[in-house]
């Protein structure tokens, strides 16, 4: 392998992995945030108690999210210098803007709100958690805009003599059609996740120990199935959106994902195929006529471009050579993401049903309650890596393709030590912390009662050093 | 003023915001168990960062972003060519972390060593590497006309380099403990002020030493100046912690820190990488930077969110300004 590969294998790999604690963070912290304010408003011990606990877990999981975010900053420049060379002028003032914005906003205040508790007035101290929630909101956006701008280049000039892409409207940027669309669809994907967690946590409680805290984990069950189903459907109804932005700025990524070889008018929606995806041969596949023009078009017998009559355009474009990415990946990672994913909301739809007016859950659910948040997390992880493989040959679409990003000067046996020593160290901790998660939920509401947060009054009296939190 | 050289002292500035604020982050986990002799004081020493340390590293993630962004050469060069000595340092970074934010999270003695270990390695081993790569930016590492690095990792090891290494480290070292006996009571407080006197000595000949041969490497009369004052600032600061004063002391670590930092970003300008090949290689705030355009969108960006950070910042710091005291109380409450 050379330079080129390990790079793109250590960036898959440290990405994916990012990806797994993001959308937990998302959620959790509004999901905790909402709690909170639940036991602001009402008073009721029951909303505390989650709030902590599912804060504690939060927790736990932002610091992963936290350390693996910063190797992602740091390798664009280590191992794709060149593309940090192009992108820049561009890509920059988004990151920047994510810096600056949100990361300040979320490290501070979630320090706040870690060892607030008996420091803080309480309206204040939910203030702080708000904060972090409108942290992760930001750093979300400004990190899809840049991502956006990778597949739909907008608001920016070829500089042929420095030969790098400047930006010249950073509204544009901002507000790039991809990015409108992409944000809900990220952001309504975060939720399942979290929701997923919530309720499954929650469900194993219930049947585990069925007496201990019953009518609490009842509640929490709701929310998080509540939560679950609702941003299905904002999957679904945004995810609907991409697809026809998808289809008008990357038809070959379209194409690819239903392995389309030749245009179709009206195109059906392949369910699945056995056969070898290369056009040639096609054992046995299910479909559902017009669906694939209406998720493409928004038209029932909308026409939707094949693979082969892409790759003749592009070629025209801009010169011979390959313009498909990975077409069985595409094709599967686009599925998967889609069937795993909504598999977690009709779970919820049927977990809500079973336990409808005090009806306890059988005890065979338990088999439930670990798949439950593991779906929609591999969904995100699905989609986007169908989300960026499909992107290739390109790094930023139609400019800069992926083999003129990497680092020229770096060496193969730098990129391998980084990627064996990340990749160890990232399993390692993924064992850490999941342990120390299984720990902490397990141990449930335990110690949730602990010191009472301080009261409105006094907030600096409280001589008490600090220990709630380390 | 030239917007390059706005920017230019704006990633200084982000820079020196970094080494200030997490320098004595640095410091407290070096001397975790060092002056946290049993399990009560090591959770005091490590509650006094606990609420800052992560707002702390942000300075360094968003001096990475706005070089990005306004210097994109730069970053590229200056991340792609100190490979493996920021390898390292995501790596102590990662571990620091998640050890910080996990050790609490289980009533578990030998959990906590562990993680206290990892907090001190993570804690050392940037520190170190942190001065080498700051060395080895004011020294020049070999550049070819793309302004592309072509030397080896070995050539990051000079003698200069590694004095820059430990230089840093031991002013961190000062810069923690003094930031200790500031925020915490008692014996731990004492033994913390001694040990500042002693460290800090040993950092002020060795920070002596490497400012001095930075600005003969690289320096002109106002960097000297800089540089001096620095060495001013460190020794007020200890004169101070002499006397107990550990909140002028504590302005004394800080403003030596940020002067050190200062100095050596002055002897670099106009140059941002300069390169010991030719001169003609050495890449400069012009050639790195992005398009006006893009500068002005970030000054403005800047200009207004960055005073706000400050602010909310430093009222994290006043929030949390009581001191910590040991508390007898073996492990037992949990965490939220
Ligand atoms: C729980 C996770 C989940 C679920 C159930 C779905 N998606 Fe999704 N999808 C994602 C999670 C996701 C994501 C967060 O992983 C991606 C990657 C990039 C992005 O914007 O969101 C994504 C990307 C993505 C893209 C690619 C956009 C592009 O590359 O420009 C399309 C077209 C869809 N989705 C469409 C759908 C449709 C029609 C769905 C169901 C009806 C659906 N998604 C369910
Ligand atoms: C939103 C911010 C993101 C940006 C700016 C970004 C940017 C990039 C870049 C620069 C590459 C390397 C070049 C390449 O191989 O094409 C890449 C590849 C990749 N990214 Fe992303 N990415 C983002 C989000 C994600 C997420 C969240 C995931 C997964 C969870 C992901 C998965 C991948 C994968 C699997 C590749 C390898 C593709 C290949 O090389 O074939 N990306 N992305
Ligand atoms: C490849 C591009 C990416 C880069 C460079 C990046 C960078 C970072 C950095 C530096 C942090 C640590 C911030 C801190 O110390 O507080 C972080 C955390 C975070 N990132 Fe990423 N990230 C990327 C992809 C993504 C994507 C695609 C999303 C969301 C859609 C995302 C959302 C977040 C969130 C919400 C956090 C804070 C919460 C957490 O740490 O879990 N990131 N990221």
């Amino acid at each position: 392998m050379d330079t080129l590969d390990l790079a793109r294998w250590q960036f898959a790999i440290t990405t994916v992995y990012h990806f797994f604690f993001v959308p937990v963070t998302i959620s959790l912290v509004a999901i905790t945030a909402g709690l909170q304010t639940a036991w602001y408003r009402t008073g009721k011990e029951k909303y505390l108690r989650l709030t902590k606990f599912y804060g504690k877990l939060f927790l736990i999981n932002i610091a992963m999210g936290v350390v693996t975010g910063l190797v992602q900053e740091f390798q664009f420049g280590m191992n794709w210098s060149d593309y940090s060379r192009f992108v820049g002028d561009v890509f920059g003032a988004p990151l920047a803007l994510e810096g600056i914005l949100a990361f300040f906003l979320e490290s501070t205040f979630i320090g706040l709100w870690i060892f607030g508790w008996e420091r803080l007035p309480r309206l204040v101290h939910l203030g702080c958690i708000w904060m972090v929630v409108l942290g992760t909101q930001l750093s979300a956006y400004f990190i899809l805009a840049a991502n956006s701008w990778m597949q739909n280049p907008v608001g920016f000039r070829y500089n042929a003599s420095r030969g790098r892409a400047e930006l010249t409207d950073v509204w544009a940027v901002l507000t790039n059609k991809v990015v409108l669309v992409t944000y809900p669809h990220t952001i309504f994907a975060a939720f399942m996740v979290g929701g997923a967690f919530v309720a499954g946590v929650a469900l194993w409680h219930l049947i585990r120990r069925p007496l201990v805290d019953h009518d609490v984990f009842r509640t929490a069950l709701k929310i998080g199935a509540v939560i679950v189903i609702a941003a299905g459907a904002g999957v679904a109804i945004s995810g609907d959106q991409q697809g026809k932005v998808m289809t008008e700025v990357q038809p070959m990524k379209m194409a690819a994902a239903e392995a389309l070889y030749e245009t179709e008018k009206p195109a059906s929606f392949s369910v699945f195929t056995v056969g070898t995806l290369d056009g040639s041969r096609e054992i046995f596949s299910v479909k559902l006529p017009h669906l694939l023009s209406f998720l493409a078009t928004g038209n029932f017998n909308g026409e939707v471009k094949g693979i082969n009559s892409l790759q003749a355009a592009y070629e025209q474009l801009y010169g011979p050579g390959s313009y498909k990415p990975n077409i069985p990946l595409t094709y599967w990672t686009f599925r998967l993401m889609i069937g795993v994913g909504m598999a977690s909301a009709v779970l919820a739809v049927w977990l809500l049903w079973v336990t409808r007016r005090g009806r306890a859950p059988a005890r065979w659910l338990i088999w439930v309650a670990a798949p439950l948040p593991l779906l929609p997390l591999l969904a995100n992880t699905f989609g986007w890596i169908f989300t960026e493989t499909g992107r290739q040959p390109w790094l930023v679409f139609g400019l800069l393709p992926t083999a003129s990003g990497v680092s020229p000067g770096t060496t193969s046996g730098e990129v391998i030590t980084s990627l064996v020593g990340f990749t160890v160290l990232y399993g390692v901790l993924a064992v850490v912390e999941a342990k120390l998660m299984l720990r902490t939920i397990r141990g449930g509401l335990a110690g949730t009662d602990g010191p009472a947060p301080s009261p409105d009054d006094a907030p600096d009296d409280a001589a008490k050093p600090l220990s709630f939190a380390y | 003023m030239e917007l390059t050289t706005v920017w230019f002292l704006a990633i200084a500035g982000l820079w020196i915001g970094y080494f200030v604020l997490e320098g004595f982050d640095f410091g407290v986990g070096t001397l975790l168990r060092v002056l946290g002799r049993n399990e009560p004081e090591r959770r005091a020493v490590i509650t006094t960062i606990g609420p800052v340390w992560d707002g702390n590293e942000v300075w360094l993630i968003v001096a990475g972003g706005a070089t990005f962004a306004a210097f994109p050469e730069w970053y590229a060069t200056l991340f792609s060519g100190f490979y493996l000595p920021l390898f390292a340092i995501l790596v102590s970074l990662i571990l620091r972390g998640v050890a910080l934010e996990y050790r609490g999270k289980r009533d578990d003695l030998v959990w906590r060593g562990r993680m206290d270990t990892m907090i001190t390695v993570g804690s050392v081993l940037p520190a170190l590497l942190w001065g080498l790569t700051f060395a080895n930016l004011v020294r020049g590492v070999p550049l070819d006309d793309s302004f592309e690095y072509v030397g080896t990792f070995g050539d990051l090891l000079s003698p200069f380099a590694l004095l820059g290494a430990v230089a840093f480290t031991a002013v961190f070292v000062a810069h923690g403990a003094i930031f200790l006996a500031l925020r915490t009571t008692d014996d731990l407080r004492a033994r913390a002020n001694r040990l500042a006197s002693r460290a800090g000595l040993v950092a002020a000949v060795l920070v002596i030493v490497f400012l001095a041969w930075a600005q003969t490497i690289r320096g002109d009369t106002g960097s000297w100046i800089v540089a001096a004052a620095a060495v001013v600032a460190f020794a007020g600061g200890l004169v101070a912690n002499w006397v107990r004063r550990e909140g002028w002391a504590f302005l004394g670590t800080a403003l030596a820190v940020g002067l050190a930092v200062a100095s050596l970003f002055a002897a670099m300008f106009p140059a941002v990488m300069p390169s010991t090949l030719d001169p003609q290689s050495t890449l400069t705030t012009v050639d790195a930077a992005s398009t006006p355009y893009t500068l002005k969108v970030l000054t403005i960006i800047a200009g207004i969110f960055l005073p706000l950070v400050m602010l909310y910042q430093g009222w994290t710091y006043w929030v949390f300004r009581k001191r910590i005291t040991v508390e007898p109380v073996a492990v037992s409450e949990s965490a939220t």
